[in-house]
């Protein structure tokens, strides 16, 4: 058994130390919102945070998060209110959509550490994350308009 | 604001129909084609099959959808155009998915009906449907409002949602006339004529947000991979490095000793394994190990081999399976006459879909096992049915099919071959499957966009004007190679021999955005380009004034010069290129400025400029996205993407060896203008991709005085071009 907090509630998982978060949090836990896009850290699809991080959930071991305060794209806001999120809406960034709960929280943990990126401090930050449906230019738009926003 | 339901599962016809209070609207097709009937007529005629619009008599409109969403925005766009006739309220529109039936929710094409999202052709296929649909729900509206009011209906308008009776200034609205209207005993017919003129519409080309778009942001949005069912295990398949090899043997016993594994099934192509949880099913794919039969047809291909060594001779080699896509008659004579021939060969690599959701199907039996539900993310939800219907020796109807959101499509989800298997496994487990390929398996088992080798020659007449065109595409998967290689929508040249000469490797092929417009459009256009320089035209005068270009074309190409400014002096060190796009009806010409790295041969396009005439643009800031999505899909393919195979087998496993472009390679800018047009909408899923192949390379020419003849441009290929 390992203990965490998901989303603000303490949480207690069943499954061998080595499984990747990302099974735990997809299909333990049930929250579907984090995405398995390549399982080798490559696409930043599973993007999740810990202890404020963003990590590849895909490459965290259930283990390492023994402990650790674990924030999805679910506990992010409980209303889509998360200055990211009104954005992209404004923005209309997502296509498919796919990618977009990885972008989401990539882009969160760096308006925490930086309130007015520039373009090349987003591209600097985003860069490991891929969108198929080449949302690039409005996420940038997106990003901006939620520093400015707040 | 309202939002579309997270996924299908709310919807159920019978429940549709049979409801809330209200006017229910019955779709029906005879030989007329489409048309709306009364509900009430609908239960009891033998072809009444489904309901396409209702009205609640608290305001509400329930239109279903049958654009199958996999990013274009077509679940919203098809809609709206229903909506707009029928003037309603947008704001009180829920959106469901139209259930898999294409004889009923399908658009019409020849003789049939499909419900295929594929070939850009969600908006502009359903597009003059929905309108006469929407016209008609409104007619019945206004003549129930004036029954009840003792009037003419002449006398009665529409604003969003109300009917109007000015002379009295009395209103209504849709929900108050659903309360008490008696459905007609047949729907009134619309005419053309009765339709909205451009001038009155209120949504279309108007900035509607998409109805899926808030699901996305916070992670409700769900996709088949998502789904969760009681009872569910988990599977994968593994397929044979050789494509299509099939399984004789494996370590069976020694899989199922691995904890959490529930079964092992062998499929026709593939073995599966089965296990409790996906990570349970992780390690048991990593220990199974498969003998699989000789003798596949991939069996010793080597892509690279076919490419450089044997494709240019079969271009012209007589024993080769030719195809004549167009041959006038005096051709050859046009060559024979011709003042100046120019010719050259252009390649191009294996290309994979990459949707950023690996394939995967969720199914489930029920007890008797003679129902199977399907979850899955498809562009084709009428012909998954009926094909995972055949391969379990079930009938259609025997299927339940729950169409989810895709997490990319590009042409790859037309075929179910991904949920084929889900359901194959749970027959075999006896339980509900979420089946889930790994990136790995993705790759491996792809249908690939085909390699192709090409040859093309230009004939100018003494005018130096266009007189005769010749173009040979040699690569494996018929149309696949040879789509858009047909001059006539932009140039009329006099004198044309265009052929595809067949290859066959036994490697899985499919549609791939666009199709063969990238790479064949890269050759046209880079041969055009290339006579321009030869005959010291400026590429866009080069076009006017010896291409015997279509109005259509010269009006976009008008448009991406005064767009691009493309006369004005740039930057040291940057360059522009020019080139024509065309898919689906629409057409367009686009700009790219580039820079170079030539320490390293990376190419950087900065921006891109692009004009379509696309007809009626129904969503005017969805189909700019659209659009920049298919200019990202071309250059990522364009600079970067590459499959291989050897010894039968892809190369590639994963986003470190099969690389797609990321933000940091991004254009800075993609600018979208449309050419203002009130015809009827075409295509605009692909029309950004097939031209930026031949813009980079002209582009290319004009900073390094280099051509590039083999796609994607590698930082080794541009490298050795520059060395050459």
């Amino acid at each position: 058994m390992v203990a965490f907090n998901v989303n603000g509630k303490r949480v207690s998982v069943d499954a061998e130390a080595d499984t990747p978060l990302l099974w735990v949090i997809r299909d333990h836990l049930k929250l579907t919102g984090t995405k398995f896009g390549c399982g080798a850290g490559l696409c930043g699809a599973c993007t999740v945070h810990v202890n404020g991080q963003a990590v590849r959930s895909c490459q965290t071991a259930l283990t390492e998060v023994d402990g650790a305060s674990v924030t999805t794209i679910e506990g992010l806001s409980a209303d889509s209110s998360h200055p990211l999120q009104k954005a992209w809406i404004a923005e209309q960034v997502p296509q498919c959509g796919y990618c977009q709960s990885g972008q989401i929280m990539k882009a969160a943990e760096l308006l925490a550490q930086n309130r007015n990126p520039s373009r090349d401090d987003i591209v600097a930050h985003m860069n490991g994350n891929i969108c198929r449906c080449g949302t690039y230019t409005r996420i940038i738009a997106a990003i901006r308009r939620a520093a400015q926003e707040g | 604001m309202t939002q579309i339901a997270r996924n299908a599962l709310s919807v159920s016809r019978r429940g549709f129909i049979g409801g809330a209070a209200g006017l229910t609207f019955v779709l029906a097709y005879d030989a007329r084609g489409l048309s709306l009937i009364p509900a009430a007529e609908g239960s009891t005629e033998a072809n009444a099959i489904g309901a396409w619009v209702r009205i609640t008599p608290d305001d509400r409109i329930t239109i279903l959808t049958p654009g199958a969403e996999m990013g274009q925005g077509s679940m919203t766009g098809v809609p709206v155009a229903l909506a707009e006739e029928l003037d309603a309220d947008w704001d009180k529109v829920t959106l469901d998915w139209a259930p898999a039936e294409p004889e009923t929710y399908g658009y019409r094409r020849g003789s049939r009906r499909s419900m295929i999202i594929a070939g850009s052709r969600a908006v502009q296929s359903y597009y003059d449907d929905m309108r006469v649909a929407g016209a008609q729900v409104r007619k019945v509206l206004l003549q129930a409002a004036a029954a009840k009011w003792g009037v003419s209906p002449a006398e009665l308008t529409t604003e969003p949602s109300v009917v109007i009776h000015a002379a009295s200034g009395r209103r209504m609205t849709y929900g108050e006339i659903a309360a008490f209207a008696e459905p007609p005993a047949t729907m009134p017919a619309v005419g053309k004529d009765e339709l909205k003129t451009p001038e009155a519409f209120r949504i279309i080309g108007k900035p509607v947000p998409r109805r899926d778009i808030p699901a996305k942001v916070n992670g409700t949005a769900q996709y088949s991979i998502d789904v969760q069912l009681p009872g569910m295990v988990y599977a994968t398949t593994v397929h044979a490095p050789v494509q299509l090899s099939k399984p004789e043997r494996w370590n069976d016993a020694a899989v199922r000793e691995l904890k959490g594994v529930l079964d092992v099934v062998g499929l026709e192509d593939g073995v599966a394994v089965v296990a409790d949880t996906y990570e349970h099913v992780i390690a048991a794919r990593n220990a199974l190990h498969v003998t699989w039969a000789a003798g596949s047809p991939a069996a010793g291909y080597d892509s690279d081999e076919a490419l450089h060594r044997h494709y240019p001779g079969m271009a012209h080699d007589r024993s080769t399976p030719l195809k004549v896509v167009e041959r006038t008659e005096d051709a050859r004579a046009a060559f024979a006459d011709a003042a100046r021939v120019f010719k050259a060969e252009f390649k191009s690599d294996y290309g994979y879909h990459a949707q950023m959701e690996p394939l995967n199907g969720v199914a489930r039996f029920n007890e008797a096992g003679d129902v199977l539900e399907v979850w899955e993310g498809t562009q084709a939800p009428g012909i998954s049915r009926a094909k995972i219907a055949k391969a379990l020796g079930l009938k259609t109807s025997q299927v339940i099919h729950h169409q989810q959101y895709m997490g990319g499509g590009f042409g790859r989800r037309t075929i179910t071959d991904y949920t084929v298997e889900a359901a194959m496994i749970a027959r075999a487990v006896k339980k509900p499957v979420k089946m889930i390929w790994t990136r790995e398996e993705d790759i491996a088992y792809g249908m690939f966009r085909p390699q192709t080798y090409q040859c093309v020659e230009a004939a100018l007449d003494k005018a130096g004007r266009i007189a005769g065109w010749r173009h040979c595409v040699v690569g494996d998967g018929g149309s696949l190679t040879y789509s858009g290689i047909k001059l006539d929508r932009y140039y009329r040249v006099p004198e044309l021999d265009i052929v595809q000469r067949g290859a066959s490797h036994g490697i899985k092929l499919k549609h791939w955005r666009a199709v063969a417009h990238p790479f064949n459009l890269f050759a046209i256009e880079g041969l055009v380009d290339e006579m321009a320089a030869a005959e010291g035209l400026d590429p866009f005068a080069f076009r006017r004034e010896r291409m015997n270009m279509t109005v259509k074309a010269r009006h976009v190409f008008d448009m991406v010069e005064a767009m691009s400014n493309w006369k004005a002096k740039r930057p040291e060190g940057r360059a522009l290129g020019v080139s024509v796009s065309e898919r689906s009806g629409s057409l367009g010409a686009g700009v790219v400025e580039i820079s170079l790295d030539r320490s390293s041969g990376r190419i950087r396009v900065h921006k891109v400029w692009i004009a379509v005439d696309g007809g009626t643009i129904v969503q005017p800031e969805m189909a700019r996205r659209n659009i920049e999505s298919g200019v990202i899909y071309g250059l990522s393919s364009v600079l970067k993407e590459r499959a291989s195979i050897k010894g039968g087998a892809v190369e590639q496993s994963n986003f470190h060896d099969y690389e797609v472009l990321r933000m940091s390679e991004a254009p800075e800018a993609i600018h979208v203008e449309f050419a203002k047009r009130d015809t009827k909408p075409t295509g605009l899923g692909e029309i950004g991709n097939p031209f930026i192949s031949a813009a980079v390379a002209n582009a290319f020419f004009a900073l390094t005085g280099k051509r590039l003849y083999h796609m994607p441009f590698t930082p080794e290929r541009v490298l050795a071009v520059l060395k050459a």
